[in-house]
């Protein structure tokens, strides 16, 4: 993360040095770059699963009163918002599976180059993944 | 904490939890192709040693991982106050490893309440 980040930081640099007016619009140039944007998604996932998993571990802490206790939330789950926040949550894993490989990838191999393109491949590939997951509970 | 110990923990954890999440990914897209059931879940873990391992190590290196992130996403966006962060990732850690552990319980031991 924080390699990302400075890789970020830098990118953002060298357009603050290109000529022009320090505006706040050209100070703030970074955040439309992928990396920053891959790096922030990182983040967010990350901290949206941290709100997610005591729900999840207090849904599956149901079974402790049996079968039926957890069956009753499980039977829940089949209407269509349900549904649709779990291909999130399966994005938000995804993501942040990939993402995470990414930054290990980053901090212990030397990648000189391609980091845009997979950032933007881990974004795709995540969205797949979550969009399969919808079909796959919808239909 | 020191910085290097979080630093190093965040990414050990990381590095346990990867197969970890490829294989759970795996088993959601599994489990739920044909509908979830609290039947089917609880037919593949009740009285697994196995599930129990995989859940329980899963669960230890998500608290840490989380507990660090937060701690991290706090000190950049909230807080710099020690004593706040301290409570951030000591509190993570303590309330995702306890409902953690208790999740896994569930379904391996299910109705034992």
């Amino acid at each position: 993360m924080a390699t990302i980040e400075s890789n970020a930081r830098a990118n953002s640099q060298v357009r603050s040095l290109t000529p022009g007016p320090r505006t706040p619009v050209a100070n703030s140039g970074y955040r439309r770059n992928v990396l920053w944007h891959a790096a922030f998604i990182h983040r967010m996932s990350g901290v949206l699963l941290a709100i997610f998993l005591p729900m999840h571990f207090l849904v599956l802490g149901l079974a402790i009163e049996g079968e039926a206790a957890l069956g009753g939330f499980i039977a829940w789950t089949e209407l269509p918002v349900v549904k649709l926040a779990e291909s999130v949550l399966v994005f938000l894993l995804a993501v942040h599976l990939l993402g995470g490989l990414r930054v290990l990838a980053i901090e212990n191999a030397q990648v000189a180059s391609g980091h845009r393109r997979l950032a933007i491949i881990i974004m795709a590939l995540s969205a797949t993944a979550a969009v399969l997951f919808l079909l796959m509970i919808w239909l | 904490m020191t910085p290097i110990r979080l630093y190093v923990l965040q990414r050990a954890s990381a590095v346990v939890m990867i197969p970890l999440l490829l294989a759970h990914l795996a088993l959601i897209f599994y489990a739920t192709h044909d509908g979830l059931t609290a039947g089917e879940i609880l037919s593949r873990t009740q009285g697994s040693v196995f599930w129990a391992l995989f859940y329980g190590t899963f669960v230890i290196a998500a608290a840490v991982h989380a507990a660090i992130g937060l701690r991290s996403v706090s000190a950049d966006w909230l807080t710099r106050n020690p004593r706040t962060l301290d409570l951030v990732l000591y509190g993570t850690f303590m309330v995702l490893l306890l409902l953690g552990l208790r999740a896994v319980w569930a379904v391996v031991f299910p109705g034992s309440a």
